[in-house]
């Protein structure tokens, strides 16, 4: 395809666009307002419709002609929605059986608008933009999507991408999305379990994803649809409502307005609060003709909205339990979403998860990843590759035949010369798949004992007053020495003997291929690296 | 890393009978990246593993090939210098060398990009570094590796390097010496890379191409409109005498930038004026244009013949016209001459006729000898006769000379009672019939 496909990522706050320049790199697309994170919010005054960040602010002055919060309705009858999300802005009503807005558009011209028309709308302005940056008409684009959509959302959203001339070439899950940006720049080449969690503005998505051989199998997912970044603005509105009225003897809270502004300015300083320690707050004329100026410091900020926090840990180990895991078989945790700027949140992951857990966010040091842009990123990345497909090729490639696969559900592994179990092939790991061990240092008559294994947790209670907690949800280094240390480990053992291979006289080096075919069958063979010679075993 | 245990019994292989994986679940892929996408090649081909890996490998081979391979802009590169004296070149005198040959881009010139120009300056550099030169054991002079960096400084930078461009009279392409034709020079091989050389000072790009002798009328037209209005960017600042620093004589600083002004602005209305005559020879060369010329001439005339062939037809015809009209005339006027003859003979005749009856009736009296009257008075009735005569209109007058043939007296009588009745006599003057 000669005109670039690019990524959209479409949220219910905000949505962003990337494509893969002449460079090869990842360019997440800015607006001509210089957005890269576009607000998803549409307005109109009179003739004129606003979009992005310039539609945002007019949420305070024009709130009942501004949309916001919208993508999750698409393709879902009205009596299904929960349309108090929209409450800040136009409220919804229903229109044929669909979510709908009443618009005015100047004097006693009103406008009827379907969740489809909006959705139009707001993705023809995000392809302008990209047509403005790439210079080039924009035809095809890969759309991300929470895990959670139905085929009838995706077919609506399909329709209304093709009613400004966007043609969807395929739809991602957004946790695969994030994940592929994020190896991209940060490859893992072993084979991992990553709890990719996504805080956006209103709602919380978590999958744990298992990555075999580059693959990604999602073992489980979680949605909350009540928790998001808005619930930490809500703490801080509630903060600084209180903190007025205690001032003035003004509840601000009564006045739509009034609440609106205190809602952008409290946005803006919870934004702050990620970067600095502490930030101020002010609002000219907040109610009843009452300015307001405060400061406030992160701490007292975390302290605010600790609950939601809690809520945040508790949300990540519910999609790990899910998923039939324990929180030592996560090997990594991908922050995505406005939400990850959020120092604490990092934090109580590094003091809720193992120490083996790696936290993958903007505040962790070895990821530089911003955490708005994964899922554009990866959409754009899957773009190009998929640019190089026609239409039924990919069509092919995404037939049911192709995308369900057997999964193993316990390791294949060897023993080491210590007799212990050493997984080849993990759990969940999908077949067909050929797997290829290299020994180089292999010497000798060697046996290559192949066995099938499970993990389990084993649990040391170190320091003094042997106190069972069972299963403790904190790591203990972080509390005093009065309290008993439990050190979780995880270990395989054996579950049954698979086959034994003897090889002879190695002398140096040896090559093992492990090998499931579709239909299941198990094979095995050693290769010396030397004289070449190979021995087979087959289930 | 992994070590595993030593063989203690003899084994080659050794499958526990009846040993099974534990039963697999069904699970859908996550449909992204690119080991999905080999995932989902393997499984549509049908490929094993040893055929997807050397399918890999064969890949992986000609990336690196392609990778190895001569890069395209390096052929473009002169292979040694083109010009040997430039190793000898003074420094200080950069602005006279030819600074593309010294970056090896003598082939290239105006049309290297900027890529092109760090990628020989590299090569360049590689090769005349004075640290190289030195250890090759040539003598220590760096005045060559000067120019390129020079060469270097003046080409990456947008203004200067058209500036040099401009004075660049290297790429420049004389105009064909003689006469086009068939003891000359092929116009369209001659004159094309003259315009090709000259469209690099177009403001306007691009630039409409000379074309060859298919091109039609609008096409060669155009072309040498564009070049009739051509507007160039072409300055000579890069000829500019240097101009000396201000804190010695501002004023003999102020006179050299004067000087300078007044020969760029020379300079550039030469070259414009050359531009047009170079174009006027080519538009009065062009074979093309020299054909529509004719072929514009040859459809005048021809429109002209056609023009008059209408005049000349509508002549002819009013001729016919007039021809026919006097024809007609002279006819009408023959036919009319005649019927006025016969007319005039026909009056006389009716006149002729008239008088005889007139003589006829007047004499009617004395022809039947007075009616048997002989008591009458001749005279007198004469008279009356000549009276009634007088009154009566031509067709009566005929009337009663058929009458008076049959009975004189009873027709005198009623003609005389008629002139009567009518009031043209009193009943005195004709008393003999009354």
């Amino acid at each position: 395809m000669s005109t670039p496909v690019i990524g959209i990522a479409f949220g219910n706050t905000s949505s962003s666009i990337a494509y893969i320049n002449l460079k090869n790199d990842v360019d997440v697309i800015a607006n001509p307002d210089g957005e890269r994170a576009i607000p998803s919010v549409l307005s109109y005054v009179g003739e004129d419709e606003y979009h992005g960040g310039q539609a945002l602010q007019q949420l305070v002055r024009n709130s009942k002609n501004t949309i916001i919060n919208f993508r999750d309705f698409i393709g879902v009858p009205f009596s299904k929605c929960d349309v108090s999300r929209c409450e800040g802005g136009a409220p919804a009503v229903e229109i044929d059986g669909k979510v709908g807005f009443v618009i005015s558009r100047g004097e006693g011209v009103e406008e009827k608008l379907t969740v489809d028309e909006v959705v139009s709308r707001h993705l023809n302005r995000l392809k302008l933009a990209a047509e403005d940056y790439v210079g080039q008409t924009i035809k095809d684009t890969v759309l991300t999507v929470p895990t959670d959509f139905t085929v009838e959302q995706k077919s609506a959203l399909k329709a209304a991408a093709s009613e400004v001339g966007l043609n969807i070439v395929q739809f991602i899950n957004e946790p695969s999305s994030a994940l592929l940006a994020h190896l991209e720049q940060f490859s893992i080449n072993k084979d991992a379990n990553v709890v990719v969690a996504d805080f956006g503005g209103v709602r919380s998505d978590a999958a744990v994803i298992a990555i075999r051989s580059g693959v990604f199998t999602i073992l489980a997912t979680t949605h909350d649809y009540k928790l998001g970044g808005d619930r930490l603005d809500t703490e801080l509105i509630e903060y600084f409502a209180k903190e007025f009225q205690k001032k003035t003897q003004t509840n601000p809270r009564k006045n739509a307005r009034s609440l609106a502004k205190l809602r952008a300015n409290a946005i803006l300083t919870k934004k702050t609060l990620s970067n600095a320690t502490t930030a101020t707050i002010s609002i000219d004329s907040l109610a009843d003709g009452y300015d307001y100026h405060a400061s406030i410091n992160r701490m007292r900020y975390e302290l605010t909205a600790n609950k939601v926090f809690a809520q945040f840990s508790n949300f990540i180990e519910s999609a790990i339990e899910k998923a039939g895991l324990d929180k030592l078989d996560i090997d990594a945790v991908l922050l995505a979403g406005g939400v990850s700027f959020t120092p604490k949140l990092t934090s109580i992951l590094e003091a809720f998860l193992p120490e083996s857990v790696e936290i993958f966010g903007p505040q962790n040091k070895n990821a530089s990843n911003n955490p708005n842009e994964l899922n554009a990123s990866g959409a754009a990345l899957q773009a190009r590759l998929v640019a190089d497909y026609d239409e039924d090729e990919l069509k092919e490639a995404l037939q049911p035949v192709v995308i369900n696969t057997m999964h193993l559900q316990k390791a294949i592994g060897l023993l080491n010369a210590d007799g212990e179990f050493v997984p080849v092939f993990l759990p969940q790991t999908s077949y067909p798949i050929q797997k290829k061990l290299t020994i180089k240092q292999a010497t000798g008559d060697l046996l290559i004992g192949v066995y099938e294994g499970e993990s389990y947790i084993e649990e040391k209670t170190i320091e003094p007053p042997a106190k069972e907690e069972g299963e403790d949800d904190e790591d203990s280094e972080e509390w005093s020495d009065d309290e008993p240390e439990v050190v979780r480990e995880k270990h395989y053992k054996t579950t049954a003997k698979l086959m034994e291979l003897g090889v002879k006289a190695v002398e140096k080096g040896l090559e093992i291929v492990f090998n499931i075919n579709r239909e299941g069958q198990f094979r095995v063979s050693a290769r010396d690296l030397k004289t070449g010679a190979v021995v087979k075993g087959q289930l | 890393m992994l070590s595993l245990p030593a063989l203690k019994e003899d084994i080659t292989v050794s499958v526990v009978a009846g040993a099974q994986l534990t039963a697999a679940e069904r699970r859908p892929l996550e449909p992204v990246g690119r080991h999905f996408l080999q995932h989902a090649t393997r499984t549509l081909r049908n490929h094993t593993w040893s055929e997807f890996e050397k399918i890999q490998a064969a890949e992986n081979v000609q990336a690196v090939d392609g990778a190895g391979a001569a890069d395209p802009d390096e052929l473009l590169f002169d292979t040694e210098l083109a010009d040997e004296t430039l190793l000898e070149h003074d420094a200080r005198d950069w602005k006279t060398a030819d600074l593309y040959a010294a970056m090896g881009l003598s082939q290239l010139r105006y049309r290297a990009t900027d890529v092109q120009i760090v990628k020989a300056h590299r090569k360049q550099v590689v090769k005349y570094h004075p640290d190289k030169q030195s250890a090759a054991g040539a003598a220590e002079n760096d005045a060559f590796f000067k120019i390129i960096q020079k060469a270097f400084e003046t080409l990456t930078d947008r203004t200067k390097r058209m500036q040099y461009d401009s004075c660049d009279f290297v790429a420049d392409v004389e105009p064909p010496v003689g006469k086009p034709g068939a003891a000359g020079y092929d116009f369209f091989e001659a004159w094309a890379p003259v315009f090709a050389s000259e469209a690099r000072f177009s403001k306007k790009q691009p630039v409409p191409e000379l074309g060859d002798d298919s091109a039609d009328q609008k096409t060669v037209e155009a072309f040498y409109g564009f070049w009739h209005r051509f507007d160039s960017w072409r300055t000579f600042e890069f000829l500019d005498e240097d101009v000396p620093d201000d804190s010695s004589n501002r004023d003999h600083k102020r006179y050299i930038e004067r000087k300078n002004k007044a020969a760029r602005d020379k300079k550039k209305t030469a070259d414009n004026a050359r531009l047009v005559k170079l174009v006027e020879r080519a538009m009065n060369e062009d074979p093309r244009i020299r054909r529509f010329k004719e072929e514009a001439k040859k459809l005048k005339e021809q429109k002209k013949w056609d023009r008059e062939a209408g005049a000349r037809a509508e002549a002819a015809a009013k001729e016919a016209a007039e021809r026919e009209a006097a024809e007609k005339a002279a006819l009408e006027a023959e036919q009319a001459a005649a019927a006025k003859m016969d007319k005039k003979k026909l009056k006389e005749a009716a006149k002729a006729a008239k008088k005889k009856n007139k003589r006829a009736l007047r004499n009617a009296g004395k022809d039947n000898e007075y009616f048997g009257d002989a008591a009458a008075d001749h005279d007198a009735v004469d008279a009356q006769i000549a009276l009634i005569v007088d009154t009566l209109s031509d067709d009566q007058l005929a009337e009663t000379v058929a009458a008076v043939k049959q009975d004189a007296k009873q027709a005198l009588q009623t003609a005389a009672k008629n002139a009567v009745d009518t009031k043209q006599l009193t009943a005195a003057l004709v008393s003999y019939f009354i």
